[in-house]
């Protein structure tokens, strides 16, 4: 398939039109939905119309913008007016809100083609897309395992090639995990990089909307697009979106990697290689490498899974029947509030909800939630430390490659496991990078994982470049 | 650290205004055990002092000017209502007043 | 009111304002009363998901000059979400401020000179309204509750004063000496009818100087009057208590105007636990010493700068006076006073003038330009207009605005010239000279025969005073 790079360049030139590049991209969704399960929902008709201005804006000599008629896959979390979001929970089926996320209307502005919305695991709790509940999504390259979650949908849309580009959010690693797993880039910026509006809420404090793509200059291309200050997101940073193509091409001459110890313990000898042959692309490229250890990043999954199901909790406690989605019938409110929620959410959301609720209630708060806001703060001091050392870490995305469908769903805990080396980006607000690099078990593809403090996707964008080089996608 | 009981997990599905099935009530005391049980290396720790952060790039004061902008339209809103009549969202009569 | 059995009262009270700002408290939609139900909400003010908050400056500063108003500390502050499950809370969660409030450790002086302290003042946003329908008392499908979103979001202040008042007439005077406040600062139009303003009272009772007793929570005052009565009724209601051996129970209870006694509110299984956390969607608010200095400017004088101002113009100022003083400034009628003082007006009858005449069509006020009512009041000390007169006249430039020279020559409210009164006196005099000789050796009552006379001639345009003038003179 196209980069998107490609696709924009040949659009506005008018070498091609944004509606055959959509064709293209419904053939290709329509070959595979079915058996993968992608999408939720295909949005023929607006897409359509989408590639249909496009065509109009270049036909009239103008430019359609950076994404000029790409198809684009988005999570189904994020608002599209007139267009299903489900976040794939029972409570919000046959929801269509009626205002668009900031970064949709971004992409529009842009000139991209949304062609519909992707599974993910409910209200973006999962990292498997198993807690879905209208059925997982497989794994392009294995159809026996997952794709990863909670973005599993848009991972695996780019897998596949349904469309070059997709955008999913990012709260523990949901970004980065499932494009590890099907072998894509996935980046999840730094906090308040990208607006949050439209983003349904998991927890505030640690979501990001962030890129898939199959080229690191996709993915810089994208994260351009959607970044930048945003006066309705309060938490959004104060500049505009910054140059990163610019300097996909500088190269890591000079740069001082630290290879993190508790960003690989405990990993699958495969993904070991992997990282110990991506630190050995970057010395050939002129990095110097050390090896480092933050033990405060063992707190991480401890302070995420208090901290994101306390945020969570309170997030979705507007789900209640009252005025939109589902709604089961009770004798008075309160009733009707517990009956729809109960009908409306999954066993993982419920989980997590009440863990959330019990972490911040009377009598516990200092203990748990209290205490994992300090330890976060423990985190951010870690980091801040090491980045005076190096100028990035290098690691492990997630500690194996696709996994098949029901192996981590006994216990939970199993689960939240896969998080472990991308959780303390997110509660840090920083930026982190997973490229794929070479396969493992099976021919399943590996991801590394590059972190950066906040506000260096530059540079992160130039190593992944790097990486990509060396694995051979020039 | 108390170790959770089904009590707590009874209660505060109540709160969260969730009913759980005598099975789920175990299943989940047991589940949330497990997790709180792996967050013991954290909570016993002494972090007396430290302060927690609030915005990880400490941005502040961040306001918007005073100004009418425009509101969404009230019908296409009541068209997505379980249920509504006369201009407002209908609900089962609250019982209760506001806390 | 004293308590029986050597008790006394304790009370504290929580008032809620809505801010006057043009638009809701984190979104652009109109802050408007009285509006269609749901026509003002947008994603933000319903909720909706992946909407959020974003902080509406003038709420800020509203708060900071009241703040500053009440001699509070204005401190850097976040926001906290309050966590309850209920329909006219879209979010089902409050945003408002928990332990680091943006108002803290301030003072309120009363008329009397008692203080009360102010613990703090914060931001909060305001729920929608929820109305009932009757239903026919069976479970199926019979009663629905009704929810309009308008007010959600709307931005609110919460004031609460420390337990430190005394009695219902110290609350009453709180009260009122607050809205008196909130309205100069312009964050509040201080209407508690239509709810921009609203007051809960803590009541506790005790012994005299011992351990606070148990504080019940008074909800529903809807009027000055009301927060009197029930305060009275429930310190009276914890005495009866006590004094039968009970144990008062803290709990939440509601006023009945008509009935005039408190009552429990429907009580709930469990207490709420808020669970408040630091609201994440948004930043900390620091205001620096700048802002501060620029809303402290801004503010003009409160109610008890002006009531001393214009108390001091007045000469050793009796009962009636100073009471009227009170009414200029709680309608904030000083505007016209100072208008008429300014050009050369006695600033008793100003006053009196303003607090009378003005005060009985406060709702036409607008009508009345500051020159008019200056005019009026020169045209009635200078004896161009009698007392009767120049009411009259206020009272039309009130109904209907004007100049008050049109209206008086329309009304054929003639001049009387001093020459033309003089020879009107001169004649009565020789038309009736024993009560005239009576009046020479000290008969006052006479004076008011003479002046009845002068009004029946001049059909009551002569000014009574200039005629007492005239006959003292010719004494």
């Amino acid at each position: 398939m196209k980069s998107a790079a490609q696709i924009a360049g040949e659009v506005n030139s008018g070498a091609t039109s944004a509606v055959a590049e959509l064709t293209r991209s419904l053939e290709a969704v329509r070959a595979r939905n079915d058996e993968l399960h992608v999408f939720l929902f295909v949005d023929e008709e607006g897409a359509l119309a989408a590639a249909r201005r496009v065509d109009d804006v270049v036909a009239r000599g103008g430019s359609a913008g950076p994404l000029a008629g790409v198809p684009i896959a988005i999570k189904d979390n994020m608002c599209q007016r007139g267009v299903p979001t489900t976040c794939a929970s029972k409570i919000l089926q046959g929801w269509r809100p009626p205002y668009s996320a900031t970064v949709v209307e971004k992409l529009l502005a842009a000139g991209a083609v949304p062609v519909g919305k992707t599974n993910l695991d409910e209200f973006a709790m999962g990292s498997s897309t198993e807690n879905s509940a209208f059925g997982p999504t497989r794994n392009p390259l294995d159809t026996s395992r997952v794709p990863g979650g909670s973005s599993g949908g848009s991972a695996a849309a780019v897998a596949a090639d349904m469309t070059p580009i997709a955008i999913g959010s990012d709260t523990g690693g949901s970004i980065r995990q499932p494009a590890a797993l099907c072998g894509v880039i996935g980046v999840k910026p730094t906090y308040g990089l990208v607006s949050r509006y439209g983003l349904v809420a998991f927890a505030s404090s640690l979501d990001q909307i962030g890129p898939f793509a199959k080229t690191v200059t996709d993915a810089a291309t994208l994260l351009e697009v959607l970044a930048g200050h945003d006066p309705l997101d309060s938490t959004s940073l104060p500049e505009p979106s910054p140059s990163l193509v610019a300097h996909v091409g500088d190269g890591v001459a000079g740069q001082r990697v630290g290879v993190v110890r508790e960003l690989i313990e405990g990993a699958d000898e495969e993904v070991l290689e992997a990282v110990a042959r991506a630190r050995e692309a970057l010395e050939k490229a002129g990095a110097t490498t050390v090896e480092l250890s933050i033990p405060e990043l063992r707190l991480g999954l401890s302070a995420y899974y208090l901290i994101a199901p306390a945020e969570a909790s309170s997030n979705l406690a507007r789900y209640d029947g009252v005025r939109y989605g589902l709604r089961v019938d009770g004798d008075d409110v309160a009733a009707m509030n517990e009956a729809t929620r109960t009908a409306g959410f999954g066993a993982e959301v419920k989980r997590r909800i009440m863990l959330g609720t019990y972490a911040l209630s009377a009598g516990y708060y200092d203990a748990y939630y209290g205490q994992a806001l300090k330890v976060r703060t423990q985190m951010i001091g870690a980091f801040a430390r090491a980045y005076r050392e190096v100028d990035l870490l290098l690691g492990a995305t997630t500690p194996t490659v696709a996994f098949a469908f029901g192996a981590k769903t006994a216990n939970p805990l199993s689960m939240y496991l896969s998080d472990v080396f991308t959780i303390p980006t997110n509660l840090a607000g920083e930026a982190a990078i997973s490229v794929p690099f070479g396969t493992g078990e099976g021919g399943l593809p590996v991801g590394v994982q590059l972190l950066g403090p906040g506000r260096s996707e530059a540079r992160l964008f130039a190593a992944a470049r790097v990486l990509e080089i060396a694995d051979g996608r020039p | 650290m108390s170790p959770l009981r089904r009590e707590d997990v009874a209660h505060v599905a109540k709160l969260a205004r969730l009913s759980l099935s005598e099975s789920e009530l175990d299943l989940f005391t047991e589940q949330l055990s497990q997790v709180l049980e792996h967050a013991s290396d954290m909570a016993s720790l002494d972090l007396e002092g430290v302060v927690p952060v609030a915005h990880p790039f400490g941005l502040i004061n961040v306001v918007r000017e005073d100004e009418v902008r425009p509101c969404l339209d009230r019908d296409e809103v009541l068209a997505m209502a379980p249920d509504a009549r006369d201009g407002r969202f209908a609900v089962p009569r609250i019982m209760g007043e506001a806390p | 009111m004293t308590l029986e059995h050597g008790y006394e009262m304790v009370v504290g009270l929580e008032v809620h304002t809505e801010l006057r700002t043009r638009s809701k408290m984190f979104c652009g939609c109109p802050n408007q009363f009285g509006a269609e139900a749901n026509t003002n909400i947008c994603p933000v003010c319903l909720g909706l998901p992946g909407s959020l908050p974003v902080l509406n400056v003038r709420a800020v500063e509203l708060a900071m000059a009241i703040g500053v108003a009440l001699h509070c500390t204005i401190a850097p502050s976040t926001f906290h979400r309050k966590n309850y499950f209920y329909p006219d809370m879209p979010k089902d969660y409050q945003i408002s401020q928990y332990d680091l409030p943006i108002n803290v450790g301030g003072y309120l002086d009363l008329p009397d000179a008692s203080r009360v302290t102010i613990e703090r003042a914060h931001l909060e946003e305001d729920t929608g309204k929820s109305t009932h329908l009757g239903g026919t008392g069976r479970l199926q499908g019979a009663d629905r509750s009704l929810v309009d979103y308008n007010r959600s979001g709307v931005p609110l202040v919460e004031i609460v004063s420390g337990p430190d008042i005394r009695s219902s007439a110290q609350a009453r005077a709180y009260a009122q000496e607050l809205r008196g406040i909130l309205i100069a600062t312009g964050a509040s139009d201080g209407r508690m009818e239509e709810g921009s303003m609203r007051i809960d009272a803590n009541v506790s009772v005790r012994q005299a100087n011992a351990a606070l007793g148990t504080r019940c929570e008074i909800k529903n005052l809807n009027s000055l009057r009301s927060l009197q009565r029930a305060i009275d009724y429930e310190a009276r209601r914890q005495v009866e208590m006590l004094e039968h051996g009970e144990v008062v129970r803290q709990e939440t209870r509601h006023w009945d105007e008509n009935l005039g006694e408190t009552s429990t509110m429907r009580t709930k299984e469990e207490a709420e636990d808020y669970r408040y956390f630091r609201e994440p969607d948004l930043v900390d608010l620091i205001p620096d010493q700048a802002w501060q200095d620029r809303v402290r400017a801004g503010l003009p004088a409160m109610p008890a700068e002006r009531r001393r101002q214009l108390r001091e113009r007045l000469n050793e100022p009796t009962e009636a006076q100073l009471d009227a003083v009170e009414v200029v400034i709680d309608l904030g009628l000083e505007t016209l006073v100072e208008a008429a003082v300014e050009r050369g007006a006695d600033v008793t009858l100003a006053i009196s003038r303003a607090a009378n005449e003005v005060a009985a069509a406060i709702d036409e006020v607008a009508n009345l330009t500051p020159a008019a009512f200056a005019d009026t009041v020169l045209m009635e000390q200078h004896g161009q207009l009698s007392a009767t007169q120049a009411k009259t006249v206020l009272g039309e430039l009130l109904a209907n605005g004007g100049d008050p020279r049109a209206i008086a020559s329309q009304r054929g409210f003639e001049q009387l010239s001093t020459d033309s009164l003089e020879a009107i006196v001169d004649s009565l005099i020789e038309a009736h000279p024993d009560e005239w000789s009576r009046y020479r050796e000290g008969d006052e009552k006479l004076a008011q025969f003479f002046v009845g006379q002068v009004m029946k001639l001049t059909r009551g345009q002569a000014d009574g005073k200039a005629v007492i003038a005239a006959l003292q003179q010719r004494r």
